[in-house]
């Protein structure tokens, strides 16, 4: 299946802005973080298609999936 | 009409009373600048240094910023410039709270500092950076941390809560107690080139979605730091956010964060 992910900020670094990415069916979000080797303690908003999600759950065909990191600074 | 009142009429131009005037006033009838400004608002006259703010707020919203008080957390990045630009928008409370004080490595952007206040109070800096720039505004310097012990003390009275802080385990904090007081908390945070602005009324849970999953360690400002820019660019979103709480006006970034990416010179909205 072909899903969009869409990096922000610093996982941009060294990856991409945003790419049509080819995973097996019933990839999870969690597995295309740790494919894209994005460290946990850094990750912030992950939204699903608009939708807040948690990494258990499994992308479909046609998916966009945004990643953002942790910003917390003041 | 009161002796107040006619001496009000008597100094106007048009709906205008100079700042001189507002001085004038204060001694000559024994009040404090802030009480002869709300007695002016009150009354439907603009102070002269609200002229340019006119034709976005009308002198009743103007009077109704300057009866608000808004409780700004951190006093250093992001709580310097909001400050700052609350006092000149004219909100007439501001309980401004932060522990620290200044350090050298601040000095890059935090708006309040600078070499000759290195070890002075970031909240005691504020009052009087204030009581520079718009005398008639009342700030009330907290050196403490805010916590969640005596969070709901310390913002006791706010209309809205501004978090500048630099620690997830703060805002966690932030957010109970918002919700526990039925208070909106306009969200900022930056590190970087980046930055984002969030605003939650009670009920909603954006810090929660934000920051649930975290352990309270620092987000990616720990490698990247912050420059100049970033915490005034950021701030200014959050004052426009508390000035469209307190008028009514424009629409807010509620349910959503606005996401700011100085380096690519893009936002984005992402919905919550």
């Amino acid at each position: 299946m072909t899903v969009t992910v869409k990096l922000f900020a610093t996982f941009r670094k060294g990856r991409f802005k945003e790419s049509q990415r080819d995973y097996p069916e019933q990839t999870t979000v969690g597995e295309v973080i740790d494919d894209l080797c994005l460290p946990n303690h850094e990750l912030g908003a992950i939204l699903l298609n608009a939708r807040h999600v948690g990494k258990g759950l499994q992308l479909h065909e046609g998916d966009t999936l945004s990643i953002f990191p942790l910003v917390g600074g003041g | 009409m009161s002796a107040l009142e006619e001496f009000f009429a008597a100094e106007a131009s048009g709906d205008l009373i100079p700042w001189q005037s507002q001085v004038l006033a204060a001694e000559k009838f024994s009040m404090s600048l802030g009480a002869v400004e709300e007695a002016m608002l009150k009354a439907g006259w603009l102070p002269g240094r609200y002229q340019r703010n006119r034709q976005m707020l009308s002198t009743a919203q103007q009077h109704k910023l300057f009866c608000s008080c808004v409780a700004v957390i951190g006093c250093g990045g992001l709580g310097g410039y909001v400050i700052e630009q609350l006092a000149r928008l004219g909100v007439g409370r501001i309980i401004a709270i932060d522990p620290d004080v200044f350090e050298e490595h601040n000095l890059n952007r935090q708006l309040l500092s600078s070499p000759r206040l290195l070890g002075h109070s970031k909240a005691l800096t504020a009052k009087a950076r204030v009581n520079d720039i718009n005398p008639a505004v009342t700030l009330v310097a907290v050196e403490k941390a805010f916590d969640g012990d005596n969070g709901a003390r310390l913002v006791a009275g706010a209309d809205v809560v501004v978090d500048a802080v630099d620690n997830v385990a703060a805002r966690k904090a932030l957010d109970i107690v918002c919700r526990e007081l039925g208070v909106p908390l306009v969200h900022g945070a930056i590190a970087g080139w980046y930055g984002h602005v969030s605003t939650q009324y009670p009920g909603d849970e954006i810090i929660k979605k934000l920051y649930g999953h975290s352990d309270d360690s620092p987000g990616v400002e720990s490698q990247l730091g912050n420059p100049s820019f970033t915490p005034g660019a950021t701030a200014s979103f959050q004052v426009a956010e508390v000035c469209k709480i307190i008028s009514g006006e424009g629409e807010l970034l509620r349910h959503r964060k606005l996401h700011i990416d100085l380096l690519a010179m893009e936002t984005e909205d992402v919905p919550f």
